[in-house]
């Protein structure tokens, strides 16, 4: 009964463009970012901010970029690990270059480093489409974890080819090392987040959006109404990138502290963050955060209830966890291709009828 | 350079301006395949220029090489006065050429609104910046462009599905999308590929009606292939037939109709 549009009558087309048109679903978001700068960080302790937080938002904004490549530009890309490292080794460089530097800075400049290599990798995007795309960017993938690993430059020729984050405060606050509590490194991811999510709506609402989108459901209609594919494609290529750039500094330097770019940065990461895409829902804001929560809470939640709540040996559950999660993900498939961004579409639309579906 | 200012008042009143686009004996080779062989025309300004023919004459690769899609083997395309190079494809449609297609070629996982939306694309300038904070220059021109793209969606009677994805839309509404889409680019020259392949009579009577309520309102000069006669001898000033790549009659419609080339490429003729 609350969730209605009726009587809610828009009289300018700025009115008519806002992201939230249902006044419910508006009061729902800014309680929902009210309560996440203002009431999370005082009940924040460090088991759920490693465990649940932080990574749920880091994987978010790497979902958002990949989503904006894969799900509004259509380009298939299995090299969200590589991107996430150069993001991450670009970072490290920046902090260990200019110690005085302010940790956003280094941050956003990781972000556009990896935009430009982003950019540089898209290009065979512009010949090849597709399954054959998908292998060209997982050449990416396995280049990038190669080149981290085989040239000492990148790691600063650290004995033990890690790459370590030094302590970094902003506004006063430890955000990177041993020191940073669990409050700052929620709110540091969550800006970044909130910040991010709010330009990938407005980019994809508006003229790049569209021709994103017209490039991914037909690309020969789009350049005959005026798309230019070259710049389109690799505007793709850039924003995502520099999301998935924001969301690998993050991971490494506010999350990890210490990194190892083959097992941080592996294939593993690219098809997680696929996953996390796919059953959120291709192409949708929204389905990026829920595939993100879903991939990184399910398995948290599964090991509570298990080891927690049932006893079982930690090994045995370790196991049972996997297989869960995995078919899991095909019930979801299989039950709404779209992913939970459609599921929660479809009962939104439902909602608006209750009670009286005619 | 031909003279711009000639013209002819057509039987019911309207003025027909000088030549918009000149077609210089284009053939058009794939190959050893010969789809257009040395075909000369010219569509005036403000004219709707139908071309027909039987299947397979070369009318949707005439209608390509006038979009800028194939750049003719041999031939000149002259537009505005103006020779017009080998283009892509993006760059005709900043010149003022827009399209529809004989397979509708609508962006199904958008909505009608964005889709017509997208018709508009090459007259939006603002920057990336501008667009990420959805401030200034951005949301203006968005606004701007929404008006015009309202008013589109009032003249075709479109209303009430803006807000509805395209790939849930019945075949006939789709069309009139497409056409939406095409005029949101407030093109010179409109192109219609079959616009009425597959409708029932209701719908043929809309379309025609939208067509030539289109050229009268904003004097756009359309080129249509069309296969219904009954259609292209109403709607149009001006006919060209095709028949296997060549062109074999070119004039009103009821001189066409007379044409013996042109019975005989659609009835076929007695071979002894």
């Amino acid at each position: 009964m609350l969730y209605r549009e009726a009587g809610d009558f828009k009289t300018t087309y700025r009115e008519d463009n806002q992201t939230f048109p249902i006044r419910f679903d508006r009061i729902a978001y800014y309680t929902t970012v009210a309560a996440a700068f203002a009431v999370v960080p005082f009940f924040i302790n460090d088991y759920w901010a490693n465990a649940v937080f932080v990574p749920f938002l880091i994987y978010a904004i790497a979902a958002l970029g990949l989503n904006i490549l894969t799900g509004y530009a259509g380009q298939v890309s299995l090299g969200t690990g590589g991107f996430m490292a150069v993001g991450a080794y670009a970072c490290y460089k920046l902090m260990t270059a200019f110690p005085e530097m302010s940790m956003v800075l280094n941050v956003l400049l990781a972000g556009l480093v990896t935009a430009g290599v982003g950019v540089l990798f898209g290009l065979p995007s512009l010949r090849i489409k597709g399954f054959y795309l998908a292998v060209a960017t997982l050449a990416a993938q396995f280049f990038l974890v190669w080149l981290f690993n085989k040239v000492p430059w990148f790691y600063n020729n650290s004995a033990s080819g890690q790459i370590t984050a030094p302590e970094r405060t902003f506004l006063g606050q430890f955000v990177t090392g041993a020191q940073t509590s669990a409050s700052a490194k929620y709110l540091f991811c969550l800006a970044f987040v909130f910040v991010l999510a709010l330009v990938a709506r407005n980019l994809t609402r508006g003229t790049t959006g569209r021709k994103w989108m017209a490039i991914r459901d037909m690309d020969i209609a789009a350049e005959i109404i005026g798309v230019n594919p070259l710049t389109t494609k690799l505007s793709a290529f850039a924003v995502s990138s520099f999301y998935i750039g924001v969301a690998g500094a993050l991971f490494f330097s506010v999350y990890l502290g210490a990194a190892e770019v083959g097992e941080s940065f592996g294939i593993q990461k690219s098809f997680l963050i696929l996953f996390m895409v796919i059953i959120g829902g291709l192409g949708s804001i929204f389905g990026s955060f829920a595939g993100a929560a879903f991939l990184v809470l399910l398995p948290v939640l599964l090991k509570n209830v298990l080891v927690g709540t049932l006893g079982w040996p930690t090994d045995l559950a370790a196991h049972i966890e996997l297989m869960i999660v995995g078919a899991l993900i095909i019930i979801f498939l299989i039950v709404e291709p779209h992913g939970l961004a459609q599921l929660w579409r479809l009962t939104k639309e439902k909602l608006r009828l209750w009670p009286f579906p005619h | 350079m031909k003279d711009m200012s000639e013209g002819y008042v057509t039987a019911d009143g309207r003025q027909i301006g000088g030549v918009l686009m000149e077609m210089k004996n284009i053939t058009l080779r794939f190959g050893g395949v010969v789809a257009i062989k040395d075909i000369s025309f010219d569509i005036r300004d403000g004219e709707i220029r139908a071309i027909i023919g039987p299947n397979g004459a070369g009318k949707s690769s005439m209608l390509n090489v006038i979009s800028g899609f194939y750049v003719p083997t041999e031939g000149e395309v002259w537009f505005k006065g103006v020779r017009r190079g080998p283009m892509k494809p993006y760059q005709v449609a900043r010149l003022g050429v827009a399209r529809t297609f004989q397979n509708i070629a609508l962006f199904d996982g958008m909505t009608v609104l964005d889709n017509i939306m997208t018709g508009r694309l090459t007259r939006m300038k603002a920057g990336l910046l501008s667009q990420a904070l959805w401030y200034g220059a951005a949301e203006r021109e968005e606004i701007a462009h929404r008006e015009k793209v309202e008013r589109i969606i009032d003249f075709l009677e479109i209303q009430n599905i803006r807000k509805t994805p395209v790939g849930r839309l019945p075949y006939g509404l789709k069309k009139r999308v497409e056409l939406a889409r095409a005029l949101a680019a407030e093109p010179k020259l409109l192109l219609l590929d079959e616009p009425m392949a597959g409708m029932n009579v209701e719908e043929k009577e809309d379309m025609s009606r939208f067509i030539l309520d289109l050229n009268d309102e904003f004097g756009t000069t359309i080129v249509l292939i069309e296969h219904d006669m009954g259609v292209v001898m109403d709607l149009s000033d001006r006919v060209v037939v095709m028949d296997y790549g060549r062109k074999i009659g070119d004039g009103p419609p009821e001189e066409v109709r007379n044409n013996q080339d042109v019975i005989d490429a659609y009835l076929g003729v007695a071979h002894d």
